[in-house]
């Protein structure tokens, strides 16, 4: 088994600092009253919600045909399309790609598959250095970090922690934290890589089996100058990404950016459909687990994510503990339902990484089923014996109790009693995470039935 | 077996059931219904919901304040000479004007232009769009219009002529407008390049175009 990820560890190391905690917060909760305000403004929200929900499950059912469709039309564009059945063949595929073109230099925008795959490394161990183009992942990138969100890479970080990143890794004044110089800083170290770049990459939000082409939604426009200045530009889309129609966009591009951040569009949806004058373009379509999931009853629906981050945005346990607790490349409610279906018993803590508030579910704008899929996992874990000890025995006991109303009710007054006396470290000691910066309430004199007999049982 | 054909074998194995059957998606074409995707027949009032539009409100206001809203600008303008003037007002250092479009001549054309690489002196790129969407606040723009497609987001700055008829309500009515594989690029372009990616402060001009003006004049002022 591989060693699972340490979910709690890390975000006591990201609330270290307390400004961590309550910046991160502020902003990640501002963009859930964002997109708040956006989905008041459209009347139809819950219809375009439905619609679009049912377009997904339909492109699911039939992603064959979609991908068959998709891949002539593309073809018939003058786009080269090739395949790849996991992240290594991904990384080869698009290499090959590269090598043939004797590219030295990348520019890349935000791509989360490219994550998922590993690609970066992989291609620098090649000789091919790789620069991101996207302002969060360069900060990542220099940081020498994952995305710690999926719209916002780098939104854990404090314009401080920014301010000293750019003075070590490209010479700005360490005392200069305004976001608009720091910004300014990047754009200006950034322009000459684009120059230069022999090839450009990006992902894809959508890819629309009717034209042949895909889609890609970018604030920044750097995915535009990537795919419009080096005469090599290669996109990698997942499976999933396949909608039928060219007029479906106009469902899923008004719920985009409404959901990520509140705005009605991104600044850049651009559109891609064969290579522009004197370029050349490729596409690698990626499975990568993907066709695994789609044979599972309980848990094909995550294939419909469209990767807007509002489930992250709304998540109590993600906007507390940021992002990189997660340790994988998928963070917030999406990460806990993706990763254990990249390797179970690498991510097997992340299901309890959850309230399971449901908040979640009540945001997506595909209806996908996140925190039913947060208890799935979290019943498969246990089935599979990954349930850690501490967890395994405490849920018996509890079980147990439950179960036996006499055996309750003396659990009840003897903890009210416990609470009261016990000395502090029994209650707040490593074993039990939740007494980590929680204080429990003060405890009543009675139990509510000792009460209830008392005081109501005659009348 | 090609990967290609693993990953279809793999797809067509695992589909799951039952198939849902493809919805018909409403369209623009609906409106009116009660289910349509447009905003007007939905609306009565939503005063609590700032930029939402007002039922009584004309098309045309309501595109500006979106623009504005996603950071962008507009103005009108009469005539060609208009036109040309405001660009020269807007922006009176601006050594290098590369147009696509007659009206605006700039310093150069973009016609002149062999490699996207030599956009990267620009300091005002002109163009034209064929279509604007008032909810979005952008404007669409394709291979046809920019020539050379890089213009679009190497020029510092972005002016974009518009033809104030040549706006439509919704992204519904924006697609079924378009014929998206008739052109290899094309974008909806709602205001400047921006990014919140540093503690969320909003800032333009993060790799694109530092601003975005549109300028509305007829198709047929030329």
């Amino acid at each position: 088994m591989t060693r699972p990820v340490d979910p709690e560890g890390r975000a006591a190391r990201f609330i270290a600092l307390e400004m961590h905690e309550s910046t991160h917060d502020r902003l990640v909760w501002g963009m859930r009253h964002n997109r708040d305000k956006a989905v008041a403004g459209v009347p139809e929200w819950e219809d375009l919600r439905e619609l679009a929900s049912r377009i997904k499950d339909h492109t699911l059912t039939h992603l064959d045909h979609y991908l068959e469709e998709f891949e002539a039309n593309a073809i018939r564009l003058g786009t080269h399309v090739h395949w790849a059945r996991d992240a290594e063949e991904h990384n080869a595929v698009v290499y090959d790609v590269l090598a043939a073109h004797r590219v030295k230099s990348l520019i890349k925008s935000k791509s989360m598959l490219q994550e998922e795959c590993g690609m970066t490394p992989y291609l620098q161990k090649r000789g091919i250095e790789v620069t991101e183009s996207d302002l969060g992942e360069r900060i990542q990138q220099l940081a020498d970090e994952p995305p710690s969100h999926i719209v916002v890479p780098a939104i854990h970080k404090l314009r401080t922690d920014v301010a000293a990143l750019f003075a070590e890794k490209i010479g700005t004044d360490p005392k200069d934290s305004d976001p608009h110089d720091l910004a300014e800083a990047m754009r200006q170290n950034a322009r000459p890589k684009f120059m230069a770049a022999d090839a450009g990459m990006t992902g894809a939000n959508f890819a629309v089996a009717e034209t042949g082409g895909f889609v890609v939604c970018t604030n920044e426009g750097n995915a535009d100058i990537g795919a419009a200045v080096p005469p090599l530009h290669v996109a990698s889309i997942g499976i999933e990404k396949l909608i039928p129609r060219a007029r479906d966009l106009g469902i899923f591009i008004r719920m985009l950016s409404r959901s990520a951040l509140g705005s009605p569009i991104t600044q850049y949806t651009s559109h891609f459909h064969g290579p522009r004058r004197g370029g050349e373009l490729h596409v690698v379509l990626v499975d990568n687990t993907r066709s695994d999931r789609l044979g599972s009853p309980d848990f094909w629906h995550v294939l419909k994510c469209i990767r807007c981050g509002a489930c992250m945005n709304t998540c109590p346990v993600y906007r507390r503990g940021g992002g990189l607790s997660y340790g994988a490349t998928y963070s917030g409610p999406i990460g806990v339902i993706l990763g254990p279906g990249f390797d179970l018993s690498k991510y097997r803590e992340l299901p309890f990484h959850s309230s399971l508030c449901g908040s979640c579910t009540e945001v997506c704008p595909v209806k996908i089923d996140i925190s039913d899929q947060i208890y799935k996992w979290r019943r498969v874990v246990a089935a599979k014996g990954m349930l850690p000890l501490a967890k395994r025995v405490g849920m018996s006991a509890l079980g147990a109790t439950l179960a036996h109303p006499s055996l309750f009710h003396a659990a009840e007054a003897t903890g009210e009693w416990a609470l009261a006396h016990l000395p502090r470290f029994l209650l707040y000691n490593p074993l039990n995470p939740w007494g980590k910066r929680r204080e429990l309430p003060a405890v009543p004199k009675q139990t509510f039935r000792q009460w209830y007999l008392e005081n109501r049982r005659t009348s | 077996m090609s990967a290609r054909d693993a990953i279809l074998a793999a797809v067509r194995k695992n589909l799951p059931r039952p198939a849902v059957p493809l919805p018909e998606n409403p369209g623009p074409e609906r409106k009116g219904v009660k289910h349509g995707l447009g905003y007007k027949e939905h609306l009565t009032r939503l005063p609590e919901v700032p930029g939402a539009p007002d039922v009584n409100e004309p098309l045309l206001p309501y595109f500006r304040r979106q623009l504005e809203a996603m950071g962008g600008r507009s103005f009108e303008a009469a005539d060609a000479a208009a036109a040309g003037a405001k660009v020269a007002d807007l922006f009176p250092d601006a050594k290098v004007v590369c147009s696509a479009v007659p009206e605006v001549p700039g310093t150069r054309t973009i016609e002149t232009v062999r490699d996207p690489h030599e956009l990267n002196d620009v300091d005002v790129g002109v163009v034209r769009s064929p279509l604007g969407v008032a909810e979005a606040g952008a404007v669409w723009l394709t291979q046809a219009d920019l020539v050379v497609n890089a213009l679009g987001v190497l020029s510092q700055h972005l002016v974009v002529l518009l033809d104030p008829a040549a706006v439509v309500e919704t992204m519904h009515d924006a697609y079924g407008r378009i014929d998206l594989a008739a052109s290899p690029y094309g974008v909806f372009l709602a205001g400047p390049s921006a990014t919140g990616d540093i503690e969320g402060v909003i800032i333009h001009g993060a790799q694109g175009a530092r601003s975005l003006t549109v300028l509305l004049i007829d198709q047929t002022s030329r």
